[in-house]
């Protein structure tokens, strides 16, 4: 056991996820997002797999600090599939917004142009009949690292159950282009911003202690006697509690007998 | 006597009994045109697995119209088949039923419904309270629906209760990745039958579904293993299958003479320590 999969069998299962889950809808297309990254790279992949090229429709959403190589990727790893792909750049509606409020932080900044991309493939996702494809995994899920309804909306996530480690294993496996899978992961909000020097600690140490701690279900003492910090462990069980609002619904108030998602219970796929 | 069995791994859509009827009852019809003996369905085939809410309205009494089209088939070919049922006293059961000849031949109420990780069933479904071998104009049976295959004693009884063949009803979803060739569920499930099949001298004719629902899979791959433990015919992974496959009577019978294991379990032995373990527990 461990963060080490076979490739080859999560491939099938996530290629057969986005096409059953999508043609259940009565929809034979999707759209998504693409960074440049990693992430979306790899949902493109597989979205092109379980569906068809033609049927993939990528959206490259610059912002005016975009590193213009996050863009250049993101073409390259189009071009190599065959996916539509369009550029639209979000600088001229995000700044329209912030010209009212010029001492916005960086973090107001970067949630807004998270939304801001999340507006375009949701209305390109009614234009086109297509399901809006997610690209978080489950290492940014865990961690909280993304903009509630921004990089975290989406119709389908077929990446949310594997850590950012499986993302690297899996993107060899797809033929992910060798620049996308080799650089430095990044959000790619201002210039040199990295994930890892952000958060302060690696992917590959953080997905271990992940896995061990919510797939083992570890307890804090098994962790520290497995070599883990404990001030580390801390922290990134700090991380997850604090987040865990950004992973549910909306809370609702309930006054009633049957309250939606409390007494009122469904599967997403009812009559599907 | 020699039978053959079609197992039908079927993807059901979730609440849509009209439909998954449909699907059903052509593959029940198949079987038929391909003569087969007995067809058999996964667990919940009628109606999909994660049902929550969905559980009252999609229960069927067993007097049922969509039941009584398969009764009708029945007679021509033996149906095992999984249902949500509704009892007079508004009580839901995971079922599965046994139909020959046109009549119900057996129901199984499934005793252990899992609540545990990613399953909830005990919050919507009532529990079976027997365990019983029925018989079939090929074998003497027992019929169960997938969680209770992983407690020994629901097979160890129909084995005991002389069921020389074992239906295993399955909705089993797949998880567990890791580097292994198959997915952990898959690899504990083919165990499973296989020891299970060893160790009471039967044979395990075992049908799971495939398809996804909210995001879990069902992976497949059912099975017939021999007496022995050895697979005589296995379904593909993932993918729908209608997979045939003959149960030899000289296999059965050459099993319980090389491994005797039933002929010589001791039911006063193993009675009287239940007893005494009942009895130590209540205390």
């Amino acid at each position: 056991m461990g963060l080490k999969v076979n490739t080859k069998l999560l491939r099938q299962l996530l290629v057969g996820f986005i096409r059953e889950e999508v043609y259940k809808v009565g929809v034979r297309k999707a759209v998504l997002g693409l960074s440049g990254g990693i992430d979306s790279a790899l949902v493109a992949f597989l979205a092109a797999e379980a569906l068809g090229a033609r049927n993939v429709h990528a959206f490259v959403m610059p912002y005016r600090t975009s590193s213009p190589e996050s863009e250049a990727h993101a073409l390259v790893a189009a071009e190599q599939l065959g996916i539509h792909c369009q550029v639209v750049e979000i600088t001229s509606m995000v700044e329209a917004y912030f010209s009212r409020y010029p001492d916005a932080d960086n973090m107001r900044r970067g949630n807004k142009m998270a939304r801001e991309r999340m507006t375009i493939l949701y209305d390109h996702s009614a234009a086109l009949s297509a399901l809006v494809l997610g690209t978080s995994n489950k290492t940014e899920l865990l961690l909280g690292y993304g903009t509630l309804f921004g990089d975290m909306a989406s119709a389908l996530n077929p990446i949310g159950d594997i850590y950012k480690t499986q993302v690297w294993q899996l993107s060899e496996e797809m033929g992910v282009p060798r620049e996308i899978i080799e650089k430095q992961p990044s959000a790619d909000l201002w210039a040199g911003q990295t994930d890892e020097q952000e958060l302060g600690f690696t992917y590959r140490e953080v997905d271990e202690l992940l896995y061990h701690m919510v797939d083992l279900r570890m307890s804090h003492e098994e962790l520290v006697s497995n070599g883990f910090d404990a001030g580390f462990i801390n922290t990134i069980y700090r991380k997850i509690q604090n987040s865990h609002f950004k992973r549910r619904l909306p809370v609702i108030a309930k006054v009633s007998n049957r309250t939606i998602d409390r007494d009122f219970r469904y599967s997403r796929d009812w009559g599907k | 006597m020699d039978f053959t069995v079609a197992l039908a791994q079927i993807k059901p859509k979730l609440g849509c009994l009209a439909e998954n009827c449909e699907m059903i009852c052509s593959a029940v019809e198949r079987g038929i045109s391909e003569g087969v003996g007995l067809v058999v369905f996964p667990e919940l085939a009628l109606s999909g697995y994660f049902l929550r809410d969905l559980v009252p309205e999609v229960a069927l009494r067993v007097d049922s119209p969509h039941l009584a089209r398969l009764l009708d088939l029945s007679r021509h070919v033996d149906i095992a088949v999984g249902f949500v049922e509704a009892s007079a006293d508004y009580r839901f059961f995971n079922s599965a039923l046994y139909l020959s000849e046109g009549e119900i031949r057996h129901r199984h109420r499934k005793v252990y419904l899992p609540t545990y990780g990613l399953f909830d069933e005990q919050r919507y479904f009532a529990r079976g309270e027997s365990l019983r071998a029925f018989d079939t104009k090929f074998a003497r049976m027992g019929l169960l629906i997938c969680e209770d295959m992983w407690h020994l004693s629901a097979p160890y009884v129909l084995a005991m209760d002389g069921a020389t063949t074992l239906i295993c009803l399955s909705s089993s979803p797949g998880r567990g990745i890791s580097e292994d060739e198959s997915l952990g569920s898959t690899v504990a499930w083919q165990k499973l039958t296989s020891t299970t099949a060893m160790f009471l001298n039967s044979r395990i004719i075992y049908c799971n579904r495939v398809g996804y629902e909210d995001g879990v899979n069902f992976w497949g791959g059912s099975e017939i293993v021999s007496p022995s433990g050895s697979v005589v015919a296995r379904g593909k992974i993932f993918d729908e299958d209608y997979l045939v496959g003959v149960l030899d009577e000289g296999a059965l019978r050459r099993e319980r003479i090389f491994s005797p294991m039933m002929r010589d379990e001791s039911l006063p032995i193993t009675m009287n320590e239940l007893r005494r373990i009942e009895k130590e527990r209540s205390r």
